[in-house]
């Protein structure tokens, strides 16, 4: 099955992704090819804002370069778990681990809002990506290759507000990515795009996990998206994880085929029930 | 204008050369008409002196010097105060915007005497000072301060804090978070600001120029009044309003320029 859908690759699948990537692989691994990403480790992690509280003991072992979605009904702690990873928020029990040292310009966030500075260019709004390497020589030259691997390259003099919602969060992920991080967070980064610029922004992000292999964690309220992605959905349900479920289906992954419509619903029916009983 | 030809559309390149022609008609009818009125007579020129006099009135005085000596006085009087009261209250809506301390120290104070009106102030000024420059230089600052104070503060208040957030994200130190996020967030406000206290200050200028002065556009006003001089009286308040047009327009290049980035700014 898995070969199959491999070589018969759809001709339409294969131009439509030539858009973003003029030198496209044909053969795809179903892992990044290296991977930079750090394993991530959370023990009996815990966070409330006063009475409220959020994140009741969270357990949970990211391998390294793994794409992890999260889902959960609204307001059941996803971006606190986000913005805990990214060091946003202070943790009030347990730990969270990399393997390894870590630095901040290692850990990159993506908010549903693309927060671009309106009064700088493109190019420059990229540039901010580099964080304290901002300074350097090679700052400019960094800074476009990031465009031109999110397809904005002809973007760079242009001010935000004359680009589209989709073009803006393209150069959010440009920031992003330039500094090469070793984890990516993503809060609902295409919560707000219509569904066809969804679909292109998700084949973008896969393959740039691809490229780079860094670890990825996708807070996402679409669950077509999350199976469409991840190697792994979480869901979060009373401030814990409820359910962990492996998307092993091959990549690329078919949009629609049986086998994610079918995980699909059954993620659908665990957060749907879990509904009925509140 | 080099941001209007760089533009290649052609419509955009003659789109403001009609717009500023525009914008003339009518003070042009207005003068037109007034003329007329004043030729035959349907107005007195013991109310209201043809424009041809006042014309004939500021050229007099332009060859005896007087009017450049007193157009020059009230310029340097309007920009010394403005620059003096501007600057503080810049200095203070940056401190207040930015350091809760600051803000808590000083801005209920400055809440407080924002609600005395400064014009009252007059004759304790006068008192203070007496007719002397400073009385005057006071006066403006006193004026443009709340303005610049108030928007420069809003301004810093309500930059957008995700921004701020992305920011810290990316590592910014706070010179930088400052120089990159909150100083252009606060931009626009700031420019409402200033456009405010250049109104005041011309407001100020002229009131403290006709009661307490000895040269200046608003004394030159006053005495022409004292000689029944009608014509040199229009043509004063013809320039405060030529000079008043004129400080707004820098202010509107300033503002295009600097925010060039702005929506509000950017031609279709
Ligand atoms: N800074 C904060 N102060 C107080 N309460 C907060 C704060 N941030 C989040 N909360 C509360 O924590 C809970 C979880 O919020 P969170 O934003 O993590 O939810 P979410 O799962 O991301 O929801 P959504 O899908 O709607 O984005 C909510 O009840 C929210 O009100
Ligand atoms: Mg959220």
């Amino acid at each position: 099955m898995e070969t199959a859908l491999r070589t018969s690759l759809p001709e339409t699948e294969l131009a439509s992704r030539a858009n973003f990537a003029p030198h496209a692989r044909v053969v795809r691994e179903e892992r990044p090819v290296h991977t930079s990403g750090p394993p991530l480790s959370i023990r009996g992690l815990r966070k409330s804002f006063g009475d409220n509280e959020v994140l009741r003991g969270i357990d949970l072992h990211i391998p390294a370069g793994q794409f992890v979605a999260v889902v959960g009904k609204s307001g059941c702690g996803k971006s606190t778990l986000l913005r805990l990873i990214a060091g946003l928020e202070r943790i009030d029990a347990g730990s969270i681990s990399f393997g390894g040292e870590i630095q901040p310009e290692d850990i990159r966030v993506m908010f549903q809002e693309p927060r671009l500075l309106p009064w700088a260019r493109v190019l420059a709004n990229v540039e901010v990506g580099l964080g304290r390497d901002r300074a350097s020589g090679d700052a400019h030259a960094r800074a476009e290759k990031a465009l031109a691997e999110v397809g904005l390259a002809d973007k760079r003099e242009q001010w935000p507000s004359v680009l589209s919602g989709g073009q803006k969060q393209r150069v959010a992920l440009a920031r992003a990515l330039v500094s090469r991080p070793r984890v990516l967070a993503f809060d609902e980064p295409l919560g707000a795009l219509d569904a066809l610029t969804r679909i292109s922004m998700q084949r973008l992000l896969e393959r740039v996990w691809r490229d780079q292999g860094f670890t990825a964690i996708l807070v996402t309220h679409d669950v077509a998206e999350a199976v469409a992605l991840a190697d792994r959905v979480l869901v979060i349900e009373e401030g814990r994880i409820a359910h962990d479920v492996v998307v092993n289906a091959a990549r690329p992954r078919q949009r629609g085929s049986a086998e994610l419509a079918g995980l699909e619903g059954s993620i659908l029916s665990h957060l749907l029930s879990a509904d009925d009983r509140t | 204008m080099s941001l209007i030809d760089s533009i290649s559309l052609p419509r955009s390149v003659r789109l403001p050369r009609v717009d500023g022609l525009i914008q003339w008609i009518v003070p042009l009818a207005i003068i037109a008409i007034w003329q007329l009125a004043s030729v035959t007579g349907f107005v007195p020129t013991r109310v209201l002196p043809a424009p041809s006099d006042v014309v004939l009135a500021g050229w007099k005085l332009l060859l005896s010097g007087e009017l450049v000596r007193n157009i020059w006085v009230s310029f340097w009087r309007a920009s010394i105060g403005f620059l003096i009261g501007g600057s503080i209250g810049f200095a203070f809506g940056l401190a207040n915007g930015l350091s809760q301390l600051s803000a808590k120290l000083t801005d209920t104070t400055l809440q407080m005497v924002r609600n005395v009106p400064h014009l009252a102030l007059i004759p304790l000024v006068i008192l203070w000072f007496g007719i002397d420059e400073s009385a005057k230089l006071f006066l403006v600052a006193l004026g443009v301060f709340f303005p610049i104070y108030l928007n420069t503060l809003h301004g810093i208040r309500t930059v957008d804090p995700q921004l701020i957030e992305m920011g810290r994200i990316y590592g910014m130190t706070d010179g930088e978070l400052f120089r990159r996020v909150i100083f252009p967030g606060a931009l626009p406000s700031i420019f409402v600001g200033i456009r405010f206290a250049l109104g005041i200050m011309w407001l100020t200028l002229i009131v403290a120029e006709t009661i307490a002065a000895s040269s200046g556009l608003g004394y030159m006003a006053m005495q022409a009044r004292e000689f029944m001089l009608i014509d040199v009286v229009v043509l004063s308040i013809l320039i405060y309003a030529l000079l008043g047009k004129l400080a707004d327009s820098a202010s509107r290049v300033l503002e295009r320029l600097t925010l060039a980035w702005h929506p509000a700014f950017q031609k279709r």
